[in-house]
C-alpha cells in the first residue's frame, strides 16, 4: 500500500465518531491514573522532603516507624495500579478491534521494510 | 573470603557461563535479519518481555546497590527503590501502547516518526548513547569488584573478561540470546533473593517488627562502640528507621524523585524492550509482569537489607577491622548469602549476580549499538537505503567498540560511586529522552525545531548542572562551593526541556514545522489503533 493511500485511511479513521470517543474515553482514563500515580509519589517524596521526623517516628511504641508502611504502601500501589489500568484498558479492546477491522489494521507486528 | 579461591563459587560460574552460551548459540542460529538481531523478532510475549524488562531492571545496581545502601542507611534504600518503581505505571498510561504501535527498533523512530529525520535520530542518538556509557560504566564496576572478591583476580582483569563475556552474547545472539539470557536470570535471580529473604524472616518467626527491633539494636551497638554515648547511639540506632543524610534538603530530594521516576520512561534499553512484543496488548501485559516482578524484588531487598544488618555486621566474619564490609560496601547481600546458605548458596548468588550483571551490560550494548547502526548509519547517514546484512555489520562492529569503551572506563572509574552514576543515567533520561516522546507523541503543534532544540537543552543542562553539583564539583573536582546546591539536575533540567520544546515549537514557522503539524493525525491515529503500523513503515 502506498503512503498517501495509508495517510487517506488514517484521515477516515480519525473522522470516525468510534474512534473519537474511544480515544477519548481511554485518553482521560490513562490520565486519570498519572495523575493519580504523580500524587501519592510525589506527595510521599514531599514527606520525605519536609516532614523527615514524622516519618521515623515509631508507628505503635516498637521499631517500626510511620515511614515503614506508608513506603511499602507506595511500592504496593504501584503495582495495583498497573493492575486497575490493564484491567480496565482492556475493556477497551473490543471496541478497538471493531474499528481494526472495519479499516484493516495489520497490528504493528511482523518484518516491514 | 577476601582474595581466597571458592571452589563452589567457581563450579557454579562454570556453570553459568556454560548455559548462557548455550542459550546464545541457539539464539545465534535464529539471528538472521536486523529484525531478529534487534527485538528478536517481534516473537516475545507479554509476559516472557515481562520477565526480561524485570531482569534488566534488577541489575547489580539493584540488588548489590540497594541492599547494601539500606544495610548501611536503613530507610534512605527504600526512597530509592519506590523511586525506580514508579516510573512503571508512568510508562504503561502514557507511552507503552503507543510505542509498540510506532516503533520498530529503537525509541528515535517513534521521536522522529514524523519530524526530519536526520536531526531528531542525531540527537537521540547521543542521549542514547551517553545514558548506555554512564549505565555501562556503573555495571562494569560492580562485576570487577565482584570478581575480585569472589576469585581473587585483579580488578582490570575481571573487567576485561566481563567485556568479553558481554561482546559474545550481543555479537552472535543479538536480541534474542540477549532476552533469554535475561529472563534466566531473572528468575534464578527472584529465587535467590527469595531464598535470602524467606530464610531472614524464619529467624524473626515472620515478624519485621522483630527484626527492625533487632537491626536498631545493632546499629546502636555500633555507635556506642564507635564511642557514642548512650543517648546518641540510640539516636543513631533509631535513625535507620526513617529518611537520613542521603536526602540532605526538601528540593534535592523533589529533583531526584523526578528523575528516578521518569528516568525509568527514557531508557532507552527498557524502551527497546517494547518493539519486542507482537501487538500493543502484549506491550501492556509485560509492563503490568514487570512492574509486579520489580516491586516483590524490592520488597525481597529491603528485608535483605535489614538481614544484613542483623547477620553481617555482628559477625567479625564478614568484617575487615575497622567494621566495612570485607570485599567492599556493595557485598552486603552476598555476604548474606553465606550467613544464611553457607558456600555453595553464596556460589549460587554470586553466580546469578554475575550473570545479572553481563545480561543488564548486554541489553545496554545492543540498544547503543543499535542507536549507532539504526539511527546513525542506515537511517541518517544512509537515508536508508541500506541492505540488512550491512546494518548488522555495523551494529557488530559498534559492539566491539562499545565494549572496548566501556572496559577501559570501566578500569579508569574503579573508585567513583556505582549509584550516583546510575541516577546521572536516569536524570539524562529524564531530562531529555522523556520530554522528547512525550512532546512528539501528545503534542500536535510540536515541532522538528523544538524537539531537538528542547531535547539538546535538557540533555546539556542536565550534563553540566551535574558537574556543577557538590558531588563532582566538590568532591571530585576539589572546589570549596558547589556552583549547582542540588544533588540531582532533574528539577531544571526537565523542565526546562519541556517548556523549551514546547516554545519553539509555538513559535516555529519554518516549511518544515507545517510537515511537522499535518503529520500528526496520521501518528496520532496510528499510535492509538495500530492502524497501518506495516504500510506507513517507510518512515
Amino acid at each position: 500500500m502506498s503512503t498517501s493511500e495509508n495517510d487517506r485511511r488514517l484521515e477516515q479513521v480519525a473522522q470516525d465518531p468510534r474512534y473519537i470517543s474511544l480515544v477519548r474515553r481511554r485518553g482521560r482514563f490513562g490520565w486519570a491514573l498519572t495523575g493519580l500515580i504523580l500524587v501519592v509519589y510525589f506527595g510521599f517524596i514531599l514527606l520525605v522532603a519536609f516532614a523527615k521526623p514524622f516519618m521515623g517516628s515509631s508507628l505503635a511504641g516498637g521499631a517500626t516507624s510511620i515511614g515503614i508502611p506508608l513506603g511499602l504502601g507506595v511500592l504496593l500501589f504501584a503495582i495495583a495500579i498497573t493492575g486497575i489500568y490493564v484491567r480496565y484498558a482492556s475493556r477497551f479492546d473490543a471496541e478497538l478491534a471493531r474499528i481494526q477491522a472495519e479499516f484493516g489494521a495489520e497490528t504493528g507486528a511482523g518484518p516491514v521494510a | 573470603m577476601s582474595g581466597d579461591t571458592n571452589w563452589a563459587a567457581i563450579a557454579m560460574f562454570a556453570g553459568f557461563v556454560l548455559l548462557t552460551l548455550g542459550i546464545t548459540r541457539w539464539a545465534a542460529m535464529r539471528v538472521k535479519t536486523t529484525d531478529d538481531f534487534y527485538t528478536a523478532g517481534g516473537g516475545i510475549t507479554g509476559f516472557q518481555n515481562g520477565l526480561a524488562i524485570a531482569g534488566d531492571f534488577m541489575s547489580a545496581a539493584s540488588f548489590l546497590g540497594i541492599s547494601a545502601q539500606i544495610y548501611s542507611d536503613g530507610y534512605d534504600g527504600l526512597i530509592y527503590s519506590i523511586g525506580f518503581l514508579v516510573g512503571w505505571p508512568i510508562l504503561l498510561f502514557l507511552m507503552a501502547e503507543r510505542l509498540r504501535n510506532l516503533g520498530r527498533y529503537t525509541f528515535s523512530d517513534v521521536a522522529s516518526f514524523r519530524f526530519a529525520q536526520t536531526p531528531v535520530r542525531v540527537l537521540a542518538a547521543i542521549s542514547t548513547l551517553m545514558v548506555v556509557l554512564f549505565y555501562l560504566i556503573a555495571q562494569m564496576v560492580g562485576a570487577g569488584q565482584l570478581i575480585r572478591l569472589l576469585f581473587g583476580l585483579p580488578y582490570p582483569l575481571a573487567v576485561c573478561l566481563v567485556g568479553l563475556m558481554m561482546t559474545l552474547y550481543v555479537l552472535f545472539g543479538g536480541m534474542i540470546a540477549t532476552t533469554w539470557v535475561q529472563i534466566v536470570k531473572a528468575v534464578l535471580l527472584l529465587g535467590a533473593a527469595s531464598y535470602i529473604a524467606f530464610a531472614v524472616m524464619w529467624r524473626f518467626g515472620f515478624s519485621p517488627e522483630a527484626l527492625f527491633a533487632r537491626a536498631v539494636e545493632v546499629k546502636t551497638a555500633i555507635a556506642q562502640s564507635a564511642g557514642a554515648t548512650a543517648g546518641e547511639a540510640a539516636q543513631a540506632g533509631f535513625a535507620i528507621m526513617g529518611p537520613g543524610g542521603f536526602i540532605q534538603d526538601p528540593v534535592s530530594a523533589i529533583s531526584l524523585g523526578m528523575a528516578l521516576m521518569f528516568g525509568t520512561a527514557g531508557l532507552p534499553h527498557i524502551l527497546m524492550r517494547f518493539f519486542t512484543v507482537p501487538d500493543a496488548k502484549a506491550a501492556r501485559m509485560s509492563v503490568l509482569w514487570a512492574t509486579g516482578w520489580i516491586g516483590y524484588f524490592y520488597l525481597l531487598t529491603f528485608i535483605i537489607g535489614f538481614g544484613a544488618i542483623v547477620l553481617v555486621a555482628t559477625d567479625p566474619g564478614y568484617l575487615d577491622p575497622e567494621g566495612g564490609l570485607l570485599g567492599g560496601g556493595n557485598m552486603a547481600a552476598v555476604h548474606l548469602a553465606h550467613a544464611v546458605g553457607g558456600d555453595l548458596f553464596l556460589g549460587f548468588v554470586s553466580a546469578v549476580a554475575f550473570a545479572t550483571i553481563l545480561a543488564v551490560v548486554a541489553g545496554l550494548t545492543l540498544s547503543g549499538a543499535s542507536a549507532v547502526s539504526h539511527d546513525l548509519f542506515a537511517s541518517v547517514f544512509r537515508r536508508g537505503r541500506v541492505d540488512q546484512a550491512q546494518e548488522l555489520r555495523v551494529s557488530r562492529i559498534t559492539v566491539l567498540v562499545l565494549a572496548a569503551v566501556a572496559i577501559g572506563l570501566g578500569i579508569l572509574f574503579e573508585q567513583q560511586n556505582v549509584a550516583f552514576m546510575v541516577s546521572l543515567a536516569f536524570a539524562l533520561a529524564a531530562s531529555a529522552n522523556f520530554p522528547v516522546l512525550i512532546m512528539s507523541l501528545l503534542w500536535g503543534e510540536c515541532t522538528t525545531r523544538g524537539v531537538v532544540t528542547g531535547g539538546a537543552v535538557g540533555l546539556t543542562l542536565a550534563l553540566v548542572l551535574t558537574i556543577l553539583s557538590p558531588t563532582i564539583w566538590v568532591g571530585v573536582l576539589g572546589y570549596a562551593e558547589p556552583v549547582f546546591p542540588y544533588g540531582s539536575p532533574a528539577i531544571i533540567s526537565m523542565p526546562a526541556a519541556f517548556f523549551t520544546i514546547w516554545l519553539v515549537s509555538l513559535l516555529d514557522r519554518s516549511g518544515r514545522a507545517a510537515v511537522d503539524r499535518a503529520g500528526y493525525t496520521a501518528q496520532r491515529v496510528r499510535s492509538e489503533t495500530g492502524i497501518g503500523a506495516s504500510g506507513a513503515s517507510a518512515h
